[in-house]
């Protein structure tokens, strides 16, 4: 099936340039900060993750989203989403190879990577993180696959593949739970000890997710013979609406014991986020921006009339995308480390050279989604000629 | 104050209690002790616990410097505050982004947030407090590193494998005090004398205090101890006639966040 990748449009060809020219840059960037050290960033001892750890927890977030067209599909038996169940599982693979770059990025010694394997230690979360990261990628590259390949050749998938779906299917919360874990279960991070961290990092993914799905799905209708459904669109958006409902809820439910308990080392973090702390407030606002933008998308959301005209609604998933990346891309990391365990404040930017590091891994997530979408697009062409 | 003492008599009592093996010398069990189940390691006898006292009384910001001093130079702690050639001088944001410390003071409020109060102590206002790695009973960092590069020995040591360790900055993230440095880039130009007894560090690892690790297995006190002039205490929490016990004994002393459950090593009398 591969080889329907090597034959496109000019377009096609045009859009796999710019992400290798992007990857080209991204690496070069790279090589730099191998040689230099992860001083190129502008992470600090205060701030000792930034960018790329965000964009790990912002993307697995995404990864685990799949899991909301393939469980309406295989345990409700919802046949509308069996057309799209591929695009959420290759988007999948993109998001989680998106996500192991980005831990291997931000390591100081990535020649040393495989110690996490040499010396397993099962009481880190990271330890964990690596295991499910990797089990979820093989999983949704075999199942996304055969699946697909099995429909272009009109026969039934190989029976060996159910049972991987099936464990597909809760291992995707897992994975997002565990990133959660990597910071909820930290002694002295106030903003980051919280109960609610997993489900809110599990409620922000299955808005975002599918949000990001919607638009791919259009962008599918446009420039392809393939069209994924309105009908499919339209039960996307409806799990969006819940999922950043519910997400805006566990936000207030934060807030409210955070505030109410008046507990400085909880308050200081959220103070520092959303009003600015002792004169530093970069961060002021871009989070008001979030909160404010995701609580109008989730109002937006519940009105019919917005989700049915697609254009209302593709506006609408683009604020869901950005807001969420937002609170978890940018103020998670920051709003964790500032201010410091000693009460001090050190604040974050992301430097030039971190944010072409950065792009460059996108890129490549961008590639393997272009490349695995033009094959299953082709795929579906081909069904349907 | 001899905190610790007590917490080894009621984890000694609660493992013989539950049978997990420890020495039954101890029988005591006194009423409402048992959340110290979380806390301390049963520290039987003839076993090493390493801890600090800081006599803070006996402290003073000459005599900070020149434990800071002591430690910095035999440790090869790079310097990029105030580079050892003024031609490595670095703009403002990067000195202290890349800032590696062992140890270092800070002020009461920051030493020990959150027990601020209206109004203090005033003798407080002034003090410098001497921080560094409070080699935690129970060391998170320790936790979650994926690697042990950094892991604790059985004296109680939190002791890093720095030719393990990938980086990854998830103990730095763990550490509820603020005492871990990364390299964030080559550490060597900025050293002023490179101690060639002491390995310098490579770009990409973890560093901070290892309680003199080196010094301890040739029978010295740590450099910082040895250069304060008394105002620090050095020794074995687990015998009984050791110096550090009879200073706890003697003192009220207070530790850095105890609420967190870390059990941290180092105590300070104020
Ligand atoms: S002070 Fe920090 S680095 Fe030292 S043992 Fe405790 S948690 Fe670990
Ligand atoms: S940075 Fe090194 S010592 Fe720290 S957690 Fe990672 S591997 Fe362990
Ligand atoms: S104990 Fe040794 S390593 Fe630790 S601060 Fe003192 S001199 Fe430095």
């Amino acid at each position: 099936m591969l080889e329907k990748a090597l034959v496109g449009t000019k377009r096609y060809y045009t859009l796999l340039g710019v992400l290798l020219a992007l990857i080209g840059i991204g690496f070069a960037t790279y090589l730099w900060q191998l040689k230099f050290g992860l001083g190129i960033t502008g992470m600090s001892r205060d701030v000792s993750w930034g960018f790329y750890i965000a964009q790990l927890t912002y993307l697995v977030g995404v990864a685990a989203s799949a899991v909301m067209v393939v469980l309406p599909y295989y345990l409700h038996n919802y046949k509308a989403f069996g057309r799209i169940t591929v695009l959420g599982e290759f988007l999948a693979v993109a998001a989680v190879t998106m996500c192991l770059l980005f831990v291997i990025v931000d390591l100081g010694r990535p020649d040393r990577l495989f110690n996490i394997i040499k010396y397993p230690t099962p009481n880190s979360v990271l330890f964990w993180d690596m295991i499910v990261l990797n089990t979820y990628l093989f999983l949704n590259i075999v199942v996304g696959w055969m699946v697909l390949e099995s429909e272009r050749n009109d026969v039934a998938p190989p029976k060996w593949v159910k049972p991987l779906i099936y464990l597909s299917i809760p291992w995707a919360p897992s994975i997002h739970t565990v990133t959660a874990f990597l910071y909820a279960g930290l002694p002295g991070r106030g903003y980051w000890l919280t109960a609610i961290m997993a489900p809110r990092f599990l409620s922000s993914a299955f808005a975002a997710g599918p949000a990001l799905l919607i638009l791919l799905a259009l962008l599918v209708r446009k420039y392809s013979k393939f069209d994924p459904g309105r009908e499919q669109i339209q039960t996307l958006a409806k799990i969006v609406s819940y999922a950043i409902l519910v997400n805006v809820f566990f936000f207030f439910c934060e807030v409210f014991t955070v505030f109410y308990s008046q507990i400085p080392e909880h308050m200081q973090h959220f103070k520092y986020l959303f009003a600015g702390l002792h004169g530093f407030g970069k961060l002021v606002p871009w989070m008001w921006f979030s909160m404010v933008g995701m609580i109008t998308a989730a109002i937006l959301m519940v009105f019919p009339k917005i989700r049915q005209n697609e254009t209302t609604l593709a506006l609408v998933c683009g604020l869901i995308v950005i807001t969420t990346w937002i609170d978890k891309g940018l103020g998670l990391m920051t709003g964790g480390f500032v201010p410091n365990p000693l009460d001090r404040i050190t604040e974050y930017w992301p430097t030039t050279p971190e944010l072409l590091i950065s792009i460059g891994v996108f890129a490549i997530g961008g590639l393997i989604l272009t490349v695995l979408y033009k094959v299953a697009v082709s795929v579906k062409e081909e069904i349907k000629a | 104050m001899g905190i610790n003492r007590r917490d080894f008599i009621k984890l000694a009592g609660l493992s013989a209690l539950l049978g997990l093996g420890g020495k039954s010398a101890f029988e005591l069990v006194l009423p409402g002790e048992v959340e110290a189940a979380e806390k301390a390691k049963p520290a039987a006898e003839g076993i090493t616990r390493w801890a600090m006292v800081v006599d803070m009384r006996k402290m003073n910001d000459q005599i900070a410097a020149k434990c800071i001093e002591a430690c910095h130079s035999i440790h090869n702690v790079p310097n990029y505050i105030d580079p050892p050639d003024p031609k490595l001088a670095l703009p403002d944001p990067l000195k202290q982004r890349w800032q590696i410390k062992w140890i270092w003071t800070d002020l009461y409020e920051h030493a020990f947030p959150g027990m601020e109060q209206d109004v203090l102590w005033e003798k407080l206002h002034a003090m410098n407090f001497l921080l560094l790695c409070n080699h935690c009973n129970n060391p998170p960092c320790v936790r979650v590193c994926p690697t042990k590069a950094t892991y604790q020995r059985p004296d109680g040591i939190v002791m890093m494998d720095m030719h393990r360790c990938i980086g990854c900055r998830f103990c730095m993230a763990g550490c509820p005090y603020g005492v871990r440095s990364f390299n964030w880039r080559d550490p060597r130009p900025y050293i002023a004398k490179i101690n060639e007894d002491y390995p310098t560090r490579e770009i990409g690892v973890v560093e901070k205090c290892l309680f003199c690790n080196e010094r301890l297995a040739q029978g010295l006190q740590p450099a910082c101890v040895e250069a304060s002039g008394g105002a620090l205490t050095f020794g074995n929490l687990a015998d009984a006639k050791s110096k550090v016990r009879e200073v706890l004994k003697e003192h009220f002393t207070i530790r850095r966040k105890p609420h967190l459950g870390t059990n941290p090593q180092v105590y300070y009398i104020v």
